[in-house]
């Protein structure tokens, strides 16, 4: 049996008459190795762990967490729990989640072999993707760094409510920033490649990314302002959807801070907008079992059609809501869980990347966006990013553009989504990305 | 925190296979927050976290492990998975030997742990009670507290053992409001690294009213500008601009790797005359101040920009050593888990002569910004975006209407050339994390009311 159950019902076993005790324990080993012109510039390797106890007491709810699996650390992090509860407003909605009748998925998310690789494989593999970078045109100058991480994790929730999960998982990638230089003019890339285990990391395709991205901004220049419709690369819609994701949250709706609140069963997008969340997804790089509550991952519809279908929840805010945990609850071992959406995709479309410029004509592509936390309020609903790209002329890619701004409001950029490309890619990260088309964007240039 | 006999055999071990260097960083952190939001303090957290991080150098190469196991067993397997990764070879030392050096930590008047957790909730309690009486369009109102105490212990193979204890404290309030144009929202903190006694010199009530003041301000905002335009910054958290249009460009490890616009310019003009800019980790119980660095060595004050000529970078050990020259104090990281690098403190544009004033009646048409949010940069190119959060348009030299929140842009090396007037009312702005590399550090910033003759503005009003 896994040792960070047993940790987990021991724990819980403690629970007085009329406590709830929710126990979240994680341990997770990982290695980084980052090369720079063909030596190792630096290796780490370590393992750490880590306990999360929540108590839920006269309806009052207590935390507190150790970085250690120490049993007298553990001991005291149950007491500070239940002392920290005693200070908390009652609120009779409080509870911890209970086991529902949903079936946790079993997911193939843990590869053996990832964790009998040899350091030097890895290494070998990170030198690999900085010659692949510097071979793909003359005019990259540098690679910045070239990158390999890997990973496995266990994590384990045990409540005294009946919930007693634990799930593993292996993650790997590699990432390489690079720079292209013509001249007097300097631009970036990046690129990067996912998966459970290294036979998954495609080298030469990350390679090709870094070295696109950064060669074809070359000669970029500032353009003037005016309204256009834009085309977000997949990595760009990724992180968009991300704060469409926030504003779907069951809390932000709860306290008041949702664009969305009562707008259920509403047009909220253009009918071609089909938004799901699926952490059962294994393609998904942040696919899991369960979610921080060690309830059940299912497939969540969010909006379908453009229409609004469902907020995601955790077990308090479904509570509140008067409806049941959609398995959203998101911490880390070090905090209780808020509620966030998991793995993210758009139902792609029909057409790949270069048809959509084509029936776009002219406008914008944005190939990366900048300063997302301090230009995008999710309950205002401003949006206004820095941006890189291409103009789109002649329904074609033509000169590269830099140092300028994209604005609209969330609200507006989802009813004028004009197109979802086919071309979804699993990134890193909690949604998948696509090229999506948005029109009646402001650029800000000169 | 450790003794230093184990301490010196831990190094011992580190270097038994060879190499240049070799670090042990211990730490020990203990924290405690509180959450108020929707009317219910919501919960108290507390945390521990302890462990240490051991780095070996050899050559180019660095290796390093850590552990949250901080007996000498434990210690010395870390010692030797780093020293492994480290790929050395050939003899070392089994023994390293040290000279405590003495430290002044930053002073603490009311230790954190040691005031009741009651009074801590009443703080997020009057917070609360003050927005929420602030008008009937505030809908919401979240407050948050955290203290934190973090002991370092670093000593090297250079013969370097130091200890470091910091305390921070915080206090943030946050506003919606709800008017006919839908919502808005408004948002001050404060924080610094001193104990609780940060409740005497701040009162939360201010905070709270200053918060909801802006989100009901917010409420009558206009879609901001588009385009370029003279931009008025007001005094305090400013100091973000030069965070991105300069601050992570003369990082030493961005310039030796070629990757910053700075690179190779020490001694030539890069901003206006007016410009003078800082970096100094020795402000009294400023966000980003620390009596010693994640490396041991002590905080100090770093001239970067002197009347618009570039003085200096700023170092750790490891580009320092490279460079052949002193440390000044900027090798930081985010926990015992991560390998330290080159990192701001607090970072600050120093008084001009000018008045505030008399700025903004000199702007016939431009944007005056209040607060900013944070920024980004990329350092190889030198554009950098910051956010307004509060702002207004200036017509006809005079500060008019609200404006919604969006990303100004503007190219480094250009901007800062561009600032053509500076006042003499200087402030230290709200604390900032700074993200570099996955990893967050807190930091300071500060500015007098200043000018930018022409930076783009990321609005939808044609």
């Amino acid at each position: 049996m896994s040792e960070l159950l047993e940790i987990g019902d021991r724990i819980v076993a403690m629970a007085q008459p009329g406590e709830q005790i929710e126990v979240v324990v994680g341990r997770s080993t990982s290695t980084g190795v980052r090369v720079y012109e063909g030596e190792v510039e630096r290796l780490s390797s370590a393992t750490s762990a880590g306990i999360g106890v929540r108590v839920v007491s006269g309806q009052r709810q207590g935390f507190a967490y150790a970085g250690s699996l120490d049993p007298e650390v553990m001991a005291d992090t149950l007491s500070e729990a239940r002392d920290n509860a005693t200070f908390a407003t009652e609120d009779h909605w409080l509870g911890l989640a209970e086991p529902d009748d949903v079936a946790v998925p079993e997911l193939d998310l843990y590869r053996e072999s990832l964790t009998a690789v040899p350091t030097d494989a890895k290494v070998d593999l990170a030198m690999a993707l900085e010659k692949a970078v510097r071979a793909q045109d003359r005019r990259i100058s540098g690679v910045e760094s070239a990158n390999y991480a890997d990973g496995w994790s266990e994590g384990a929730v045990v409540t005294s409510t009946g919930i007693r999960t634990v799930g593993r998982e292996t993650s790997c990638y590699v990432s390489a920033s690079c720079l292209a230089t013509d001249g007097d003019d300097t631009q970036t890339g990046f690129g990067f490649a996912v998966g459970r285990t290294l036979e998954d990391l495609d080298i030469e395709a990350a390679a090709l990314d870094a070295g696109r991205r950064a060669t074809r901004l070359l000669g970029a220049t500032k353009p003037s302002s005016g309204r256009v419709t834009v085309v977000l690369d997949p990595y760009v819609t990724a992180q968009f959807l991300g704060i469409i994701g926030s504003t779907l949250s069951g809390e932000a709706v709860l306290k008041g801070r949702s664009l969305f609140a009562d707008r259920i069963g509403e047009s909220v997008a253009a009918t071609g907008f089909t938004l799901i969340d699926d952490a059962t997804n294994p393609l998904a790089y942040s696919a899991s079992e369960t979610d921080g509550e060690g309830l059940a991952s299912r497939r969540n519809v969010l909006i379908d059609g453009g229409v609004l279908q469902r907020f995601v929840h955790n077990a308090y805010t479904a509570r509140r809501a008067g409806v049941t945990s959609t398995a959203n609850a998101v911490r880390g071992f070090s905090s209780t869980p808020g509620v966030g959406c998991r793995a993210l995709s758009l139902t792609p479309g029909s057409k790949l990347q270069p048809e959509l410029l084509a029936d776009v004509g002219e406008g914008v592509l944005i190939s990366s966006v900048s300063g997302l936390h301090s230009g995008v309020n999710p309950v205002s609903g401003d949006f206004s990013t820095g941006a890189q790209g291409l103009r789109i002329s002649g329904g074609e890619m033509a000169d590269p553009l830099r140092e300028f701004t994209i604005a609209s409001t969330l609200q507006k950029m989802l009813s004028e989504v004009q197109a979802v490309g086919a071309d979804l890619e699993w990134l890193p990260m909690s949604s998948a990305g696509v090229s999506l088309v948005v029109g009646d964007v402001t650029v800000s240039g000169s | 925190m450790i003794e230093q006999a184990i301490v010196s055999r831990v190094l011992g071990t580190a270097l038994r296979t060879g190499g240049d260097f070799a670090e042990v960083f211990v730490e020990d952190k203990r924290s405690s927050s509180g959450r108020l939001d929707d009317g219910r303090i919501e919960e108290l957290g507390s945390g521990r976290d302890r462990g240490a991080g051991i780095r070996v150098v050899v050559g180019d190469t660095t290796g390093f492990a850590h552990t949250a196991d901080l007996t000498e067993n434990g210690l010395r397997s870390a010692a030797e998975a780093a020293a492994a990764a480290a790929r050395g070879g050939g003899g070392g030392v089994n023994t390293v030997d040290l000279t405590p050096r003495s430290v002044s930590s930053q002073p603490v008047a009311t230790r954190p742990e040691e005031v009741g957790k009651a009074e801590k909730v009443e703080l997020l309690r009057r917070a609360d009670e003050v927005a929420r009486s602030q008008g009937g369009a505030i809908t919401q109102v979240s407050a948050s507290y955290g203290d934190s105490r973090r002991r370092i212990l670093v000593a090297n193979s250079d013969g370097l053992l130091a200890e470091d204890d910091q305390t921070r404290t915080l206090f943030v309030v946050g506003v919606v409001a709800s008017g006919d144009a839908g919502m808005q929202t408004g948002r001050r903190s404060i924080g610094h690294t001193m104990g609780f006694e940060l409740f005497d010199r701040y009162q939360v009530e201010d905070l709270a009213r200053e918060a909801a003041e802006q989100a009901l301000t917010k409420l009558a905002a206009r879609p901001a500008p588009s385009g370029a335009l003279p931009v008025v910054i007001g005094k305090g958290g400013g100091g973000v601009l030069f965070h991105e249009a300069c601050g992570h460009g003369l990082e030493a490890d961005h310039i030796q790797k070629n990757v910053s616009v700075f690179a190779g310019r020490v001694g030539q003009q890069v901003a206006s005359p007016l410009v003078t800019l800082v970096d100094d980790g020795t402000v009294p119980n400023e966000w980003g101040t620390f009596a010693i660095d994640d490396e041991g060595t002590p905080a100090q004050r770093n001239v970067l920009i002197q009347d618009g000529v570039l003085t200096d970078y700023m170092w750790d050990r490891l580009r320092a050593r490279k460079e052949g020259r002193e440390l000044s104090g900027n090798g930081r990281r985010q926990s015992y888990k991560h390998l330290p690098m080159v990192r701001m403190t607090n970072t600050y544009l120093l008084d001009g002569n000018g008045s505030a004033d008399d700025i903004v009646a000199d702007t016939p048409d431009g944007v005056y910004v209040a607060q900013l949010g944070g920024g980004q940069v990329n350092t190889a190119t030198g554009d950098f975006v910051f956010g307004m959060t509060e702002a207004y348009l200036i017509e006809g030299g005079r500060i008019t209407e609200p404006l919604r929140q969006g990303n100004l842009i503007g190219n480094g090396p250009k901007v800062l050339e561009l600032i053509d007037a500076i006042a003499d009312d200087f402030e230290f702005g709200p604390p900032g994390t700074c993200g570099k590399d996955g990893q967050g550090v807190p930091v300071g910033d500060g500015v007098p009311t200043m000018r930018v003759s022409e930076l783009t503005i990321g609005g939808t009003a044609a």
